[in-house]
């Protein structure tokens, strides 16, 4: 029971069914004429985002604002140059502003650690993504998107347990992906089964240490799995000699009408988005009925108000 | 994270300082029995007339049980005036977590289940029911909970154990027992669907247990 | 001048003698009971270890241009307590030291201070941009004498340019002393590549980055006959390498490699990473542990020549932020003596006398000293330190001399404290304080 969220690896899998049952009981919500519950009224919470972020940005905005927060939204520019607005610097400052969760996303891997183990605030670090390292509430909310799909009971209610023994593939430029590194420390956590696909430039060196299976072949592996999540692939990469080409790595990686129709009848497709479409994924496939992606985004806010609850909604010192 | 797991037993009963525990410790009789299952039986079952005398019929009632206990009484509440008035009362569930007055006294507590029947509440009269009524807390925080689901025309309040001690002006509609006991007894209202039997019973509560 | 007796020390670990310090130089200890009768100052060295006055291949002094971080005068004062006599100051200064002018205002300033004994190296490149050779023979005929030169900091990677520098310095019996990290295979990098920088999401810096180089540069040196120096050697791999060249070199005679190890790869590992605490950030960064034992069992067996520090001191502002902001480098002057005890005398694997060998004769060779690294025999100059390996003590960076305090050992538990430094018989540091 800890007072950060800073990676996927801090929650065992009892926190992490929690997190996700609490986010089934919060996504009701949503459809409520009142979406709003009083637990976190008086609580500050800040946005501390160094890098763009719109869409997370906004969800942890309206995450916060549902349980009755006050929020406060700091866009800084991170860059080593300006040294006049560091981290510390703006962490500082929020601190005298008396945060009581900080929500962090920063270009540089690390820096929601920093944050928290400084001694500069005394707030709780919620970590919205870090450099190429992690973003743990993306893996939740993909977590909680996979147990609407693949595991609630038969009266549709979240159940503990439920992806055991699912399959996920995890598609594209793992490397430079902190969803990618989130998603498989945390569905391994849940019981589930996660092949990394990729071409071989696009895996971590020491990739073979971590709990999953690895493929360069998406056509071997999409047939066998119950969720095929797709990352976002930068066109750029092919000037560090990643893929020679953007059409070669669609052509071997991409996922498009033709690769979804060997998925099986149940499989989902993912994706956290923003979208490169024709890059990994083509229009037809992501607005396909398998895509879950829009819906990805709803449980987004459930999930993150689940995890503001619970890291404030009772007193500080945890259990 | 800061989370407290709670087991499918908690009371609904809010924590209060120097009040002793009732954490449902199933199958562990102690104390004296004050309502077994058939004192259990015949209580819902006037309240289930009650409540449909004070409405004059069973039209635009929504039974809304507190968990964990309040749910299974709501349910056969339902059942018994299904079984009178020959159809089905809505029935559904209001957790009232997150309206507590002291969730910043321990860790984040996890949810229960809020199930509001399809057709809301609004222009209804919505029965709340609970196990036992002691400070009115849970009940305050019910009401509360209520206002942001929509606005009812009129809410009541039925509890199988009425223990007395109120800390705000709260009252009970319909009552199955009225049990006068001091603050420093326990009242356990144990039920079938969650603890294996029907039973209310009351024993002394050791000194320094910890409030709930 | 004055004279100093040195009691019943261990010279070198060896059997307690005195050691009689008479004009800057070390004498007879016979003439020791005449020269308390004249008045000589007595040092007590029971329990001590004496060793010849340490000399540093690698040092930043960062002055001139960042002495929010580092003076020569604050440099030298941290390098006499941590027993050195003598130090090599790198040319990453503000303005790089690329030329005469640059290296005698560096020389001055070392010999103004009067801490210990200042030798700037040379840039290799003018600015150390890597684009072509500055005026080595200029500095070389200074009055600062540079026999060493680098682009520490940067790597030479132009093969042809590395080329000329080893067949240029052969005119003055310079040697080019290589950062070797090849620059595209690390672009951005951060920790070492591995398991771990996968996972923390840090770029990586390969080995192999490094050991490319060193096989480059070694080949080239025997080709063209001339003497080529490592800096900072963090791989096993390199090791493995730098054991070859000296094998083919030894067969040959014309051409010499040399190669340093610095304390601090002698003892941590890439595992402290995990805590994304910038001061552990270094270049080359801290590697696997199967490194750490292939470094350490290449200095006891001589393939890796010295230990240097690579003491590079930087502000607050520069560690205290995320890592990936953070600038590399780890102070070093102070705590090195400590880490070789700790690592190599303790477990066994170099004496004291090897500690002197690696510490003070053959980077003075290396550098082209006359007047240090000659030991502690009748008639060398008397440069000379007094340790005292018995005592632990924690490293605290409050009390360290040096202007910065990035330091990765405080909080740790150390053996080792020097009690005296003499430079030229001078002391510099007595009882374990600044003179």
């Amino acid at each position: 029971m800890k007072r950060h969220l800073l990676s996927a690896a801090d929650l065992t899998r009892d926190d992490a069914e929690l997190v996700l049952s609490t986010a089934a009981e919060l996504r009701d919500l949503a459809d409520r004429p009142i979406k709003k519950l009083p637990a976190l009224r008086g609580r500050t919470v800040v946005n501390l985002f160094f890098e763009d972020s719109t869409r997370t940005r906004i969800s942890f905005e309206a995450a916060a604002k549902r349980l009755s927060a006050d929020v406060i939204n700091f866009a800084a520019k991170g860059s080593s140059v300006s040294k006049g607005e560091s981290l510390k610097d703006t962490a500082l400052t929020l601190e005298a502003m008396g945060a009581d969760a900080v929500v962090v996303r920063h270009g540089a891997s690390g820096a929601p650690h920093r944050l928290a183990h400084s001694g500069w605030v005394r707030s709780s670090v919620v970590n919205a993504g870090d450099g190429t390292h992690e973003h743990p509430t993306q893996a939740l909310l993909d977590a909680f998107t996979l147990y609407r799909h693949l595991g609630v009971d038969d009266r549709g209610r979240f159940r503990p347990g439920g992806l055991e023994g699912r399959r996920v593939a995890i598609v594209g430029d793992v490397l430079h992906s902190r969803v990618a590194r989130s998603n498989a420390l945390l569905l391994q956590t849940l019981g589930a089964e996660v092949t990394l696909v990729a071409p071989p430039t696009l895996l971590p060196v020491g990739v073979e240490t971590w709990p999953v299976d690895t493929s360069y072949d998406i056509d071997r592996v999409l047939p066998g799995v119950d969720a095929v999540m797709m990352l976002r692939v930068q066109r750029e990469r092919m000037n560090g000699g990643f893929f020679p080409t953007p059409r070669e790595y669609s052509r071997r990686y991409g996922l498009d009408a033709r690769r979804m129709a060997t998925l099986q009848d149940h499989t989902i497709v993912m994706h956290p988005g923003p979208m490169v479409r024709g890059m990994e994924i083509t229009a037809d496939v992501a607005d396909s009925d398998r895509s879950v992606i829009v819906e990805q985004v709803t449980n987004g806010v459930a999930v993150r108000m689940a995890v503001l609850y619970l890291l404030l909604g009772g007193n500080e010192s945890g259990a | 994270m800061c989370a407290q797991e709670v087991p499918p037993h908690q009371p609904s009963e809010p924590s209060q300082p120097g009040h002793p525990s009732q954490s449902g410790q199933p199958s562990q009789a102690v104390g004296r029995t004050v309502l077994d299952e058939r004192d259990i039986a015949r209580a819902l079952t006037r309240i289930s007339h009650e409540i449909l005398e004070r409405n004059k019929g069973g039209r635009d009632l929504v039974l809304l049980g507190i968990p964990s206990r309040g749910v299974p009484l709501a349910h056969r509440i339902a059942e018994r005036i299904e079984a009178v008035e020959g159809y089905a009362v809505p029935v559904g569930s209001l957790d009232v977590t997150m309206y507590r007055d002291d969730l910043r006294l321990k860790p984040a507590r996890a949810l229960m289940r809020t199930d509001i029947p399809a057709d809301g509440i609004d222009d209804r009269v919505v029965v709340l029911v609970d196990d036992v009524l002691f400070s009115g807390r849970t009940i305050r925080a019910a009401l509360d909970a209520l206002n942001d689901v929509g606005r009812p025309s009129a809410v009541r309040l039925a509890v199988l154990v009425d223990r007395g001690h109120r800390e705000l002006p709260i009252r009970a509609d319909f009552v199955g027992k009225n049990l006068p006991t001091s603050l420093v007894e326990r009242v356990q209202v144990r039920l079938a669907d969650t603890d294996g039997v029907d039973a209310v019973t009351i024993s002394e509560g050791t000194g320094g247990e910890a409030a709930r | 001048m004055s004279t100093y007796l040195i009691q019943n020390v261990s010279v070198l670990g060896g059997e307690p003698q005195d050691l009689l310090l008479v004009d800057g130089v070390v004498a007879d200890a016979a003439g020791a009971a005449s020269a308390v009768a004249d008045g000589a100052e007595v040092v007590d060295g029971t329990g001590l270890i004496a060793l010849p006055g340490l000399v540093d291949l690698h040092t930043h002094l960062r002055e001139p241009g960042r002495e929010d971080a580092e003076t020569v005068e604050s440099g030298t004062a941290a390098a006499a307590r941590g027993g050195f006599t003598a130090v090599h100051a790198m040319a990453n200064t503000d303005p790089v030291a690329d030329t005469a002018g640059v290296v005698e205002q560096v020389w001055r300033l070392g010999r103004e201070a009067g801490h210990c004994d200042v030798f700037p190296v040379g840039a290799v490149t003018v600015g150390l941009a890597g684009q072509r050779l500055a005026e080595l023979g200029a500095m070389a005929d200074s009055a600062a004498r540079v026999r060493v030169f680098s682009d520490d900091g940067k790597c030479v990677h132009d093969a042809v340019l590395m080329r000329r520098a080893l067949e240029y310095v052969k005119a003055f019996d310079g040697v080019v002393a290589q950062h070797a990290q090849e620059p595209r295979l690390t672009e951005g990098a951060q920790m070492n590549e591995g398991e771990l920088s996968g996972r923390l999401g840090l770029a990586g810096w390969p080995a192999v980055a490094e050991e490319a180089i060193i096989a480059r540069d070694v080949l080239l040196a025997e080709h063209v006959g001339s003497r080529l120096h490592v800096c900072h050697v963090s791989t096993a791999g390199s090791v493995e390498l730098i054991r070859w060249a000296k094998a083919k070199a030894a067969e040959d005679g014309s051409w010499e490699v040399t190669a340093e190890v610095c304390p601090h790869h002698l003892l941590l590992t890439d595992e402290l990473a995990a805590t994304y605490d910038p001061i552990y950030k270094v270049n080359p960064p801290l590697r696997t542990a199967r490194d750490v034992e292939a470094l350490r069992a290449g200095l006891a067996d001589g393939t890796i020549d010295v230990v240097a520090t690579d003491h590079a001191p930087h502000p607050h502002e520069d560690k205290d932020c995320e890592w990936a902001a953070a600038a590399f480098g780890m102070l070093g002057l102070e705590t090195a003596l400590s880490i070789v005890q700790e690592t190599m005398v303790d477990p066994g694997l170099l004496d004291w006398a090897g500690v002197a060998d690696r510490m003070s004769t053959v980077p003075a060779r290396i550098g082209r000293l006359d007047d240090h690294g000659r030991g502690l025999k009748v008639g060398a100059p008397a440069h000379v330190v007094l340790y005292d390996p018995s005592v632990r003590r924690t490293v605290d960076p409050a009390a360290s001399a040096s202007l910065s305090r990035n330091t990765p050992y405080r909080g740790m538990e150390l053996p080792g404290r020097v009690v005296a430094t003499f430079l030229r018989g001078v002391p510099t540091v007595l009882d374990g304080a600044l003179v």
